[in-house]
């Protein structure tokens, strides 16, 4: 099942593509950790001085608004789904 | 004061405006017009039926209730939508490229078209989204009480069970009208994904109005609401981790799983282009969506009497206030969004139904004859018209049945958790080629008994289906088994328990199965197509028809598609095929696409039997083909070995014609040899005659005169015996009739005897010898030892060509025989002539000794009988014979002297 060995230079275009590639796989990844942080803030022990709601909100909606922000970037430099025959990231 | 009459004018119009959108984009779409429609805007749009009634109301009570924990039913989807790269584009394809029609479908066809496999996953579709759409009969009439309850003109307040019954039907007939417009559920419906997208902009909107109406209006800017939300019960940030991963997981699992979700996102999907909008586009469709909810629950909390639900602030704000047009947009946004969920919901369940249930059972039932019995095509679309009816119908039953309280709304996560069980199959069935149907039904079986078990049963509260002595001390009194604290788990949040367990089993059984059972060969055929959708993104194997009788299928295909589709398809393949007509050949080729064309109507497995009913007897199983494959690797294996057969032929013919050049070679040198062996009898004899003659004839000769006669004749005689004994001599020895007279003796002394008698070392000729080296004792027949060296050396002596010939000797031990080789400084034998020059009569071109050709013939039969070998050494500096003598003839000294 070895799959053919590709080119090792690419083109400078379908390298940019493979890159965007890469980067739309990432980002769920950063937006996952993201809308986690907020946990982090919690504090278990009483009597401290806690979180606000607000300031949460701000966080998720600020992380929200980058994320949907870098997503349409990365998928207008992604030009065409159908492309690439190997799936497998280079 | 806005009237209840206003707000059922408004919402009648509404209705009326959505039914000419649809029709509209229908005909639009049917003419080729409309381009516009299946713009990746419209896509996104339409991916947010979503966002239901549920989260349009439900958000804002949740957030009331708990802060900012509604987020995570739209942080997963959103995660999810930016990484399509992973998933989302995957499945589309899947989706396009095998025709799936439903989430059951893609299970099913990508676990050997098992259709038990669909019928379970419909099953527990069914039974996921019941519920569901009884939560969305339920947010419309209970915001049309709400709406009733404020209006003073009304007295009595509207039945809600005749409201419920009311959106149902309605609902049911829209859906019908417009979903069942065409039967190939992989053709868009584009009156109805043109409706929802309306739909997604009204729900949006009239959001977005009280949102702004909320901050502005009420809460005084941006500021001051800030401060209210900090005044708030929810002002702090206590959120439990656990929920708060495990229900981001959970929206992410169902969006993808979720019958409704797969129908927009990857059936009515038009161009896998849209993704690329939609990855963005609907992250923030999403965003602003649960941008104002925080605001509109703390204002709500503020403004509103204590004890106000608060899952209808959204409606309840405004009309407390008096904006009645804002409330009825409210209103109208709510209303959207219950329509749109439930609408899409219908289709996409109503096409598994008929699909994986009504159309084999009643395939069965008509004696699977596709053929001869009515028209196919009104059977499937009849079943899917009743079907949409009866999950309408069956929803509308689980609202009145559930009486619609409170426990309604906190079905919509049961039923995420339900159709999450998908996931692991799901998923599975994408990226790893090794799962199988065993371990996706398995794995579907536990989590779906895992999840009844601890979540959706207990869901109906204590003692309404589980007796309360289930929930304390477990089933059987097994205390593991508590559906709250399953394995001992106590303490967890009771979803996040039950998703927790129902996942993890579910994908681990799921696994270890696939792992040890083995799948059928359709099975590994799919799951090559699946897992490697973007290498080929080519089609299943799977039909031989020869047999096949292409009428037939075009009758069938003509009921299920319609004729003129039909007619198309068959036409098109007949021109690929280079005919002309409506018939082509039935070709594998073209059954496959057939398959593929049918089972955009009536699902994978249902076209697959169909197929396999007409092609009949033709029909090539999978097993068939690995019959076949046996077969060919058979014939394979029988060619090759004809093939080694062949070769080792090709091989003793070449021996063969070797052996043949050998022979005419010899034959020619036999008459050299002839007339040269004539040659050499005749010259003795005829000086012998020519003497003798003198000696009887002429008188008068003195003494020594007769006696220097008589010499010659005597020399001459002499010759002639030595030819003839050494032709007698060979002729023993190849006989076998020679005695071997074994003595003992040194290898020096018989090289000292040889040398002697072929001439000795003398300076027109050197003889090399290593004196150490020869210090060797033989036990072996000497004289005929003696007889092979002498041969050899004088053979040296008369044939070397070297301005000074020499002739070395060099004797040694090579394992455990005595090697001895002659090496000359000569020109060496020929490479054509070296085969032959132990051949008797060879002699090596017109040499000017002229020997007989018989001394190396003579050499190797005595080595022969002594048990050695004489061969002629290659590659040296001249000509060189090798004389080896077994271990047994020798005796080496121990001590050298």
């Amino acid at each position: 099942m070895s799959r053919e060995p590709g080119p090792v230079f690419l083109e400078r275009r379908t390298y940019r593509r493979r890159r965007m590639a890469d980067a739309a796989r990432l980002l769920p990844v950063i937006g996952a950790v993201l809308f986690m942080l907020p946990l982090l803030w919690l504090d278990p022990s009483d009597g401290q001085p806690q979180t606000s709601t607000t300031a949460v909100m701000f966080f998720v909606f600020g992380a929200w608004i980058v994320l949907v922000a870098v997503a349409a970037a990365i998928s207008r430099n992604l030009s065409d789904p159908q492309d690439p025959p190997s799936s497998g990231g280079r | 004061m806005a009237t209840l009459n206003v707000l059922i004018l408004v919402c009648l119009l509404y209705v009326v405006f959505l039914f000419a959108i649809a029709f509209a984009a229908d005909r639009a779409a049917r003419r080729g017009r409309g381009t516009w429609l299946r713009s990746p805007v419209i896509y996104t749009l339409s991916l947010s039926i979503y966002c239901t009634a549920w989260t349009f109301y439900g958000a804002v009570g949740s957030a009331a209730r708990s802060g900012l924990e509604y987020l995570t039913i739209y942080l997963g989807p959103t995660l999810v939508m930016i990484g399509w790269w992973w998933t989302l584009r995957k499945m589309v394809r899947v989706g396009r490229s095998q025709r799936i029609t439903s989430v059951a479908d893609l299970i099913s066809s990508r676990y050997g078209k098992s259709n038990l496999l669909a019928v379970f996953v419909t099953v527990l579709a069914v039974i996921g989204t019941t519920p569901y759409i009884a939560l969305q009969l339920q947010s419309v009439t209970l915001s049309f009480a709400t709406f009733a309850a404020s209006d003073p003109t009304t007295t009595d307040l509207p039945n809600q069970q005749a409201t419920a019954l009311w959106v149902a039907l309605g609902l049911a007939v829209f859906t019908i009208l417009f979903g069942t417009r065409n039967l190939d559920a992989n053709e868009r419906h584009h009156g109805v994904v043109m409706a929802i997208a309306l739909e997604a902009v009204v729900k949006l909107a009239a959001l977005l109005a009280v949102g702004v109406f909320v901050v502005w209006g009420l809460g005084g800017g941006i500021g001051a609401t800030l401060d209210r939300i900090d005044a708030s019960p929810i002002s702090t940030w206590e959120q439990s981790g656990s929920r708060w991963v495990g229900l981001t997981m959970l929206s992410a699992a169902a969006f993808l799983c979720l019958p409704r979700m797969f129908q927009v996102m990857v059936v009515e999907n038009e161009d896998e282009g849209h993704l690329r909008t939609a990855a963005w586009a609907f992250p923030g469709y999403l965003m602003l969506m649960s941008l104002f909810v925080v605001p509109i629950a703390a204002v709500g909390l503020d403004v509103l009497p204590e004890g106000a639900n608060p899952d209808l602030f959204v409606l309840t704000l405004p009309l407390q206030e008096g904006r009645d047009w804002l409330a009825i947009l409210s209103f109208i946004g709510g209303f959207s969004s219950a329509t749109s969920m439930v609408i899409v919901a219908a289709i996409a369940l109503s096409t598994m139904v008929s699909n994986h249930v009504v159309m084999p059972v009643w395939l069965h039932m008509s004696g699977g004859t596709a053929v001869m019995s009515g028209d196919v095509r009104n059977v499937a679309l009849l079943a899917r018209r009743l079907s949409i009816g009866g999950i309408v119908l069956l929803g509308y039953l689980y609202f009145r049945l559930s009486g619609g309280g409170t426990a309604l709304a906190a079905i919509g996560l049961v039923s995420f958790a339900g159709v999450a069980q998908f996931l692991p199959a799901l998923m599975g069935g994408l990226f790893w080629r090794a799962a199988n149907r065993t371990g996706a039904l398995a794995g579907l079986g536990v989590g779906f008994l895992v999840w009844l078990y601890c979540l959706f049963l207990p869901s109906f509260g204590p003692s309404a289906i589980l007796p309360q002595s289930v929930f304390d001390h477990g089933l059987f009194g097994q205390g593991w088994l508590r559906p709250q604290a399953l394995f001992g788990a106590e303490g967890m949040d009771p979803l996040v328990h039950a998703v927790m367990w129902s996942m993890l089993l579910n994908t681990v059984v799921f696994v270890l199965v696939s792992l040890i059972s083995f799948p059928r060969p359709v099975e590994r055929l799919q799951g090559a197509q699946f897992v490697n959708v973007f290498e080929h993104s080519g089609t299943t194997p799977g039909w031989s028809g020869g047999l096949a009788r292409s009428e037939d299928l075009m009758i069938m295909s003509q009921r299920i598609m319609g004729a003129r589709e039909a007619q198309a398809l068959f036409a098109a393949a007949a021109r690929n095929q280079g005919l002309g007509g409506y018939l082509p050949e039935p070709t594998p080729d073209f059954l496959q696409e057939l398959e593929r064309a049918l089972s955009g109507s009536v699902g994978a497995a249902t076209a697959h039997a169909m197929i396999s009913q007409i092609v009949g007897g033709a029909t090539v199983s999978v097993e068939d083909l690995l019959a076949v494959a046996d077969e060919t690797a058979q014939i394979m294996e029988y060619s090759s070995r004809l093939e080694a057969k062949t070769q080792e032929q090709e091989r003793t013919a070449r021996q063969l014609r070797e052996a043949n050049r050998k022979l005419t070679q010899l034959s020619v040198q036999k008459d050299a040899f002839l007339s040269q062996i004539s040659h050499e009898l005749r010259t003795p004899m005829t000086s012998i005659r020519a003497f003798s003659e003198i000696l009887r004839d002429s008188d008068g000769l003195d003494g020594a005169e007769k006696s220097k006669y008589a010499a010659i004749i005597h020399d001459e005689a002499i010759r002639l015996t030595r030819l003839l004994d050494d032709l007698l001599d060979l002729s023993v020895l190849e006989n076998g009739q020679v005695v071997l007279n074994r003595q003992s003796g040194r290898l020096s002394d018989l090289l000292d005897r040889a040398v002697a008698a072929a001439g000795g070392s003398s300076g027109d000729f050197e003889i090399v010898r290593d004196r150490s080296a020869e210090d060797v004792m033989l036990m072996t027949d000497l004289d005929r030892l003696a007889q092979v060296f002498i041969n050899l050396i004088s053979n040296a002596r008369k044939y070397c060509d070297a301005e000074r010939p020499a002739l070395s000797i060099r004797p040694k031990r090579e394992g455990g025989d005595v090697v001895i080789d002659f090496v000359d400084n000569g020109s060496g034998i020929p490479t054509d002539q070296q085969s032959v020059i132990f051949e008797k009569f060879s002699r090596i071109g017109e040499t000017k000794a002229g020997g007989a050709g018989l001394g190396l013939a003579i050499c190797r039969e005595i080595m022969a009988r002594l048990g050695g070998t004489i061969a002629y050494l290659p590659g040296q500096s001249g000509a060189a014979f090798r004389v080896t003598l077994p271990d047994v003839a020798a005796t080496p000294r121990s001590v050298p002297a």
